[in-house]
């Protein structure tokens, strides 16, 4: 992906761009919000990374707003200090897709950056989803694995479906709350692996190939190889 | 005096410039000088405004009551002379049409012969030629402007220059002219003016000690609520506004004052709480961060260590950072600046999705988490905030229980508002442990072994009192050993 960072902190700025490197993305990096905006209105990306408070005017929601306004629609996460609901609920309004709070553990912003990014795509609604030998009707909500049913509670279902819906990526513990449960709070001891774990083994339970993997130090994924 | 000062008229400038400095010198450093105890600049006084408009309703009361006086009395006079000559006017022309000019003239002498008190004026003349043919005046007043019958002047009668009130009356051929003396009216006038003039005094006196009393009245009530707001400017935040006990506007006022400042203060107790806190509990774990890393860059014989150590540091730094959110949550809760984020929620949804998250825990800890709730309990919140309080007390719970015990997550609706009770069947909290338990950073004793910041109470604390309501700590089971813990949130409706 061809990323726009928009960051005054130059340590920071390094870090992530080094990191999103890494990981096989193209970052372009912008210190101030008035340039910030200049390179994300005057060349395409696939996804904005914007601190919320910028120098020079212009900060990460007036660039968004900006952008937003000339019916630019690039995916924008937000990276801020500020850690107030409303501030969220403020970036997210302008035309933020998602919010994350410094300090961040780069694995939680890899995986929210790849899921912002490789979206599904919008005009196929899939009926199923697939990985492996595991099925997901979306229309008779029921989970088949070999041809095999799987009973699962209905939370169980909307866990699974967003870990197929991500197939292949790192989907952290607090994405899966934000987009699971529908809750910004912090759980305070790791409950959301306990339903992960209860999911795992009803799903490979009689199988020697398991499906959902544990990411050391950043969430899980679902996918076909080990 | 430097002599190239220029001299200024009234006052020399260096003297003027020393004072205004002086008085400068002398402020205080601290509060702004315009915070100076002291009555207004007089102009800007709302005092003196009340006093001034006082004084001018106190005059204008006395000059209607003053007109009213006057119209009642000389007035009246006037009127009743003015009607005595008109009614005699009417009976005299009456009579010349019955019985002519003798008829008049004995009827003007009958007059004149039983007027005692000497106040009747008349003159009966030929119209043409001027001569007189009866009466009491020499001779028709001279100077007479000839518009109007009614007219007032200075005749000679009995020989003395008097006053009289005159109403003059074209007969065919004849002049006639009745009237009366005004001499003791007049005097009557005079005595009235003067006593008015003595009573204006009166009233000017009187209006002036009125607002004189208003002003330091006025002065002297808003006096204590001045004196605070100036020393709490000057940085004692103790002060508060004295009550005078009279239940007036002023202690209305002052009563509001006070619920400000105590509301300040207890703010101002949060922030000093947080800061505290920081200082003294968020160095430790840094410090601790701190030294594993030191050590780890010192001592570390091969990578693997020294990776470990480092995952560990970023996990002590990660921790840092929840108790630095959690304590930033706390302080909005109580500053209440959420509840800007305030919307209706069925309270019922938020318990059973904690419920829900945490019943996963519980059995994998062989606890049972079991729930009563109702179908519906409607209410306005910020749900997020709630489910964390519920999260951090269903967190403690499960933390405190016992393999095979039960928490329990129940919820009604009762007279006054909603209650969420969470019980568990841990060791429960002595009595001396529930009073401080709440505070930032407070862990029992007996929990000090299990992981936790000592965060969780106080915050479902400030959650509880952000949507108005309180938290209350008791026994699950009093008489059971150990009694486990019971804690209560209470909510009012809507």
């Amino acid at each position: 992906m061809r990323i726009l960072l928009v960051e005054d902190d130059a340590e920071v700025a390094r870090f992530v761009r080094k990191g999103l490197q890494e990981a096989g993305h193209t970052v372009e990096h912008a210190t101030n919000g008035r340039d910030g905006l200049f390179l994300a209105a005057s060349e395409q990306f696939d996804m904005l990374v914007l601190d919320r408070m910028l120098p020079g005017g212009v900060d990460g929601v007036r660039l968004v707003e900006t952008l937003r306004s000339q019916g630019n629609r690039t995916p924008v996460l937000f990276l801020s200090a500020l850690s107030a609901v409303d501030e969220k609920v403020k970036g997210l309004k302008a035309g933020g897709d998602d919010y994350l709070t410094k300090p961040f553990a780069f694995a939680e912003l890899l995986a929210r950056v790849e899921a912002l990014g490789r979206r599904p795509s919008v005009d196929a609604p899939a009926t199923k989803l697939r990985v492996a030998d595991l099925e997901l009707d979306l229309l008779s909500r029921t989970v088949t694995r070999a041809a095999k049913r799987i009973d699962v509670q209905p939370r169980e279902f909307r866990l699974l479906e967003h870990l197929m819906r991500h197939a292949g990526q790192v989907v952290t513990r607090t994405m899966l709350l934000e987009k699971v449960w529908d809750y910004h709070f912090d759980p305070q001891t790791n409950v959301i692996d306990v339903h992960v774990s209860r999911l795992r083994q009803k799903l490979d339970k009689g199988f020697d190939k398991p499906l959902i993997h544990t990411v050391r130090n950043a969430g899980y994924m679902i996918r076909a190889e080990p | 005096m430097s002599g190239k000062a220029r001299p200024a008229p009234g006052m020399p400038l260096p003297t003027r410039l020393g004072r205004r400095l002086g008085v400068r010198r002398s402020a205080p450093v601290a509060g702004p000088p315009s915070l100076a105890l002291g009555p207004p600049r007089l102009l800007r006084s709302a005092g003196l405004r009340f006093a001034v408009l006082f004084a001018a309703m106190f005059a204008c009361a006395a000059v209607a009551l003053v007109a009213v006086l006057w119209w009642a009395t000389a007035g009246a006079l006037d009127r009743q002379t003015d009607a005595a000559i008109r009614a005699d006017a009417i009976a005299l022309s009456e009579r010349w049409r019955e019985a002519g000019n003798t008829g008049l003239v004995e009827a003007i002498e009958e007059r004149l012969a039983v007027d005692v008190e000497n106040e009747a004026i008349y003159l009966m003349m030929e119209a043409g030629t001027g001569r007189r043919i009866a009466g009491n005046l020499d001779s028709w007043p001279k100077g007479q402007p000839e518009t109007g019958p009614w007219f007032r002047t200075r005749v000679l009668h009995d020989g003395l220059a008097v006053d009289a009130r005159l109403h003059r009356l074209e007969l065919p051929g004849l002049r006639l002219l009745v009237g009366r003396d005004e001499t003791e009216r007049t005097e009557l006038r005079r005595l009235l003016t003067e006593g008015v003039v003595w009573a204006s005094g009166a009233v000017v006196l009187f209006a002036l000690a009125g607002a004189w009393l208003i002003r330091h009245a006025l002065q002297a009530r808003m006096r204590p609520a001045f004196t605070t707001t100036a020393a709490i400017a000057g940085g004692d935040l103790s002060s508060r506004v004295a009550l005078s006990g009279s239940g007036d506007e002023f202690d209305r006022l002052a009563q509001t004052l006070n619920i400000m400042l105590d509301r300040i203060g207890t703010l101002m107790e949060g922030v000093r709480g947080v800061s505290d806190a920081i200082a003294h509990d968020l160095r430790t774990p840094i410090a601790r961060a701190r030294a594993k890393l030191e050590d780890a860059l010192a001592t570390s014989e091969d990578e693997e260590s020294l990776r470990a150590t480092v995952e560990q540091g970023i996990a002590d730094l990660d921790g840092i950072s929840r108790i630095f959110q959690a304590l930033l949550r706390i302080a909005e809760a109580e500053a209440g600046a959420r509840r800007a984020a305030f919307a209706p929620l069925d309270l019922v949804h938020v318990l059973a999705d904690a419920a829900e998250i945490y019943e996963a825990t519980a059995e994998a800890r062989g606890q049972r988490l079991e729930t009563d709730l109702p179908d519906s309990l409607p209410m306005v919140g910020d749900r997020d905030l709630l489910l964390q309080a519920v999260a951090n007390l269903l967190d403690n719970a499960i933390k405190f229980t016992p393999s095979g015990g039960a928490v329990l997550l129940s919820a009604a609706a009762t007279s006054v508002g909603i209650e969420v009770t969470v019980a568990d069947d841990g060791p429960g909290l002595s009595l001396e442990d529930r009073a401080h338990a709440g505070e930032r950073f407070f862990r029992a004793d007996k929990a000090r072994a299990t992981p936790g910041s000592g965060l969780g109470l106080s915050l479902v604390r400030a959650v509880a009192h952000l949507h108005g309501g309180e938290v209350s700590l008791v026994d699950a089971v009093p008489q059971r050993v150990p009694p486990g813990l019971r804690v209560v949130i209470r909510l009012p409706q809507g």
